[in-house]
C-alpha cells in the first residue's frame, strides 16, 4: 500500500513542478522572438501556486500532515511558502527587461529560479532530515548555475565558483552532522529525534552533531565567520539574481535553522544558544563595520544583508537561554517577522539599484550622486527603501527592529540584555551607511561629465518596484500586518 | 562488526576532505576534496545503520539521497569549472580574485 497524500496541501508545489515543465517546454518549442513567454508562464505560474497556499492558510483548518510526519503544512509552512512565492514573483518582474538587455538565453533562466523557488517552498513543509536536506540543495543548486549566467564575464564565472565550492563545502559539513544526528537518535524525523534527544544534551557527539549543522546554516545564511563568499557572489552575479540569493537564499538557510533548533532539538538549547549568540554578535558588527568602507552599491547591500543577518539570529540567543514558553515563542515569532519584512526591503533596494543604475551605468556610489535632479522617482524609491532598511519609523523597518529588540530584552537574562545593546549601537552604526546612499542620490552634485543613460521604461521593473514599496509603506503604519507573521508561527513551538 | 573504527575512517576521511577543500588550489582536486566529505557522510549513515539495526533502513534511505544528490551537484560543479577554464585558460583557484574589499 502506497502512502496516503493530501492534493490540497501539496497543490502549490505541484503547480509549481507543472509551471517549471511548461517552462522548460515552451523554451524547447518556441521560436527566439517569442521567448519572453517564458516569463509570462513563469508569473502566471507563481500566481496559481499563490492560490491555494491562501486558501489554505484562510480555512484555518489546522495541521495537514503527511508521510509519517515528514511533511507538514501548518501556519508556520504555509506563512512562508506565501514568502517564498511572492518574492519569486517579484523578482522575475526585476528579471524581464535585465534578461531581455543582456542578450543572453532566457528560458534555462525563469526555469532555474522556479525549481530554486520549489526547493525553498519543499523546505517550509520538511520535518525530517532527508527532505530538509534535498530541499536545501534544491534551493542552492540552480542558484549556482544563475550566478554564472553572464557565461562570458569573468566576475560572474567567478561568483559562481565561490559560490559553489562554499555551497557543497557547507553541505557536506550539515550532512557530517545530520548523520550523527541520526546515529545518535536512530530516526531521521524531527518530532523523533525531539523526544529521543531529551537526555542527550551532554554527549559530546551530540554536542558535535549540533554544531555541525549549525555552521552548515550558518554558510548559508552568510553568517560570520562563514561569510566571505557573499560580497564577491553578490557583486558578480546579474543583480537580479543577486537580489534572489540575499533574500530567498537566505531566508531558506534560516527556515532550516528554525526548524532544527527550535523543533527538532530544542532541549539541546544550552549548545546552540550560546553558539548562536557569539554569532548574531559577530555578524552584526563584522557585517555592519565591513559595510562602512565599501563605495561599491552592491557590494553596500551585500554586507548589509550580512548585518541584517546578524539581528535576524538575535532572537535565536534569547531562546538559548529562556526556558519561559512565552518568551521563546516570541523569539520565534520575531525572526520569522523580520525575515518577512527584510524580504520585501531588500527587493525593493535592489530594484532600485536595477532601476538606478541604467541611468547612472554604474554600481559606484559616487557615480549616484545628483540622481534625484535627473530621476526623482528612482530616487524617491531609494529614499523609502534604504531607509527602512536602517530602521526609520514609519517604515517596516522600524516594526522589524522593534519586534526583534522587544524579544531580545524580553529573554530576561544579562545575555540577552549585552546583546540587545550590541543591536542597537550596530542599528546606529548601519543608520550612517544607509544615510550615505540617500545623501548621496539627494544632496550630492552630479559629477562632472556625467551622461545619464536614456533607457526605455520598464513595467515591469517599476510593478516591482510599487508592489514592495506598498508592503513596506503598509507594513510599517499599520503594524498589525507584521504582527500576522509572528502570532500565526508561534503556535508551531508551544504545541508543535 | 564494532562501530568504532568505522566512524574513526569517516573522521579521518572528512578531515581529508577539509583539508584538500582548504589547502589544494586547483578547482577539480578541491571537487575531489568535497566528494571525500561526502563519502566520510555515506560510510557514517550506512555504519549507524548497520549498528543500529533498525528494520526502516533510514540510514540507507538517506545515502542514496545523498549519492544521488552529489552526482547533480558534481554535474553543475564540473560545468562551472569548464566554463572558467574556457575563458581563462586556468583552473587554479588563486586566478579568481579580481574582486576584492
Amino acid at each position: 500500500m502506497g502512502p496516503t497524500l493530501d492534493y490540497l496541501a501539496l497543490a502549490p508545489e505541484l503547480a509549481l513542478v507543472a509551471t517549471l515543465m511548461a517552462v522548460l517546454t515552451a523554451d524547447i518549442v518556441l521560436p527566439h522572438a517569442q521567448k519572453y513567454w517564458t516569463a509570462v508562464l513563469s508569473v502566471l505560474g507563481l500566481t496559481v501556486t499563490a492560490l491555494p497556499i491562501l486558501f489554505l492558510l484562510l480555512s484555518d483548518e489546522g495541521t495537514r500532515t503527511m508521510l509519517d510526519g515528514s511533511y507538514v503544512v501548518d501556519d508556520f509552512a504555509l506563512i512562508l511558502k506565501g514568502l517564498f512565492v511572492a518574492a519569486g514573483y517579484i523578482v522575475i518582474l526585476m528579471s524581464v527587461s535585465y534578461i531581455e538587455s543582456d542578450r543572453y538565453y532566457q528560458g534555462e533562466y525563469y526555469f532555474l529560479l522556479l525549481a530554486s523557488i520549489l526547493g525553498s517552498v519543499v523546505m517550509a513543509s520538511a520535518r525530517d532530515l532527508i527532505l530538509l536536506f534535498v530541499g536545501l540543495e534544491l534551493v542552492s543548486g540552480p542558484l549556482f548555475l544563475l550566478a554564472g549566467w553572464r557565461k562570458g564575464d569573468v566576475k560572474s564565472n567567478e561568483a559562481s565558483l565561490k559560490f559553489y565550492l562554499l555551497g557543497v563545502l557547507s553541505a557536506a559539513i550539515l550532512l557530517y552532522g545530520m548523520s550523527f544526528l541520526y546515529g545518535l537518535t536512530g530516526t531521521v524525523d524531527f518530532d523523533g529525534i525531539r523526544e529521543v534527544s531529551a537526555g542527550l544534551s551532554d554527549t559530546p557527539a551530540f554536542i558535535m552533531a549540533v554544531l555541525f549543522i549549525m555552521v552548515g546554516f550558518a554558510f548559508k545564511i552568510s553568517a560570520v565567520p562563514f561569510h566571505f563568499w557573499a560580497p564577491d557572489t553578490y557583486e558578480g552575479a546579474p543583480t537580479p539574481v543577486t537580489a534572489y540569493m540575499s533574500v530567498s537564499s537566505k531566508a531558506a538557510g534560516f527556515v532550516g535553522m528554525l526548524i532544527v533548533t527550535y523543533v527538532a532539538v530544542p532541549g539541546a538549547s544550552n549548545i546552540w544558544g550560546p553558539a548562536l549568540w557569539i554569532m548574531a554578535a559577530l555578524t552584526m558588527t563584522v557585517g555592519n563595520l565591513t559595510a562602512l568602507r565599501q563605495t561599491n552599491i552592491v557590494r553596500l547591500l551585500a554586507y548589509s544583508s550580512i548585518a541584517q543577518a546578524g539581528f535576524m539570529l538575535v532572537p535565536f540567543a534569547v531562546a538559548g537561554v529562556s526556558s519561559d514558553p512565552t518568551a521563546v515563542a516570541s523569539a520565534f515569532g520575531a525572526t520569522v517577522t523580520y525575515i518577512a519584512i527584510y524580504t520585501f526591503m531588500n527587493l525593493g533596494a535592489f530594484a532600485v539599484v536595477i532601476a538606478g543604475a541604467r541611468y547612472t551605468r554604474s554600481g559606484d556610489i559616487d557615480k549616484w550622486a545628483g540622481l534625484a535632479t535627473y530621476q526623482p522617482g528612482v530616487a524617491l524609491f531609494g529614499l523609502i527603501f534604504f531607509l527602512s532598511l536602517a530602521g526609520i519609523p514609519p517604515l517596516a523597518g522600524w516594526y522589524a527592529k522593534l519586534v526583534m529588540f522587544s524579544a531580545a530584552i524580553g529573554g530576561g537574562s544579562v545575555w540577552t540584555a549585552v546583546l540587545a545593546g550590541i543591536a542597537a549601537i550596530n542599528a546606529v552604526i548601519a543608520f550612517y551607511y544607509y544615510a550615505r546612499v540617500v545623501k548621496a542620490i539627494w544632496f550630492d552634485p552630479v559629477p562632472d561629465g556625467h551622461v545619464a543613460g536614456k533607457p526605455e521604461q520598464s513595467r515591469s521593473l517599476q510593478l516591482a518596484l510599487v508592489i514592495t514599496m506598498l508592503f513596506v509603506i503598509a507594513a510599517g503604519i499599520y503594524p498589525p500586518i507584521s504582527a500576522y507573521f509572528g502570532d500565526t508561527v508561534a503556535s508551531i513551538v508551544g504545541g508543535g | 562488526m564494532t562501530l568504532g573504527p568505522v566512524l574513526v575512517l569517516a573522521a579521518l576521511l572528512f578531515s581529508m576532505g577539509v583539508y584538500g577543500v582548504l589547502a589544494r588550489r586547483n578547482a577539480v582536486t578541491v571537487l575531489l576534496a568535497v566528494e571525500l566529505m561526502l563519502n566520510a557522510v555515506n560510510i557514517n549513515l550506512v555504519a549507524f545503520q548497520s549498528a543500529l539495526q533498525s528494520p526502516q533502513g533510514l540510514g540507507q534511505i538517506f545515502a542514496i539521497f545523498v549519492i544521488t544528490v552529489a552526482a547533480a551537484e558534481v554535474g553543475i560543479g564540473l560545468a562551472i569549472v569548464l566554463l572558467i577554464f574556457r575563458n581563462r585558460r586556468s583552473a587554479n583557484l588563486d586566478d579568481f580574485a579580481t574582486m576584492k574589499g
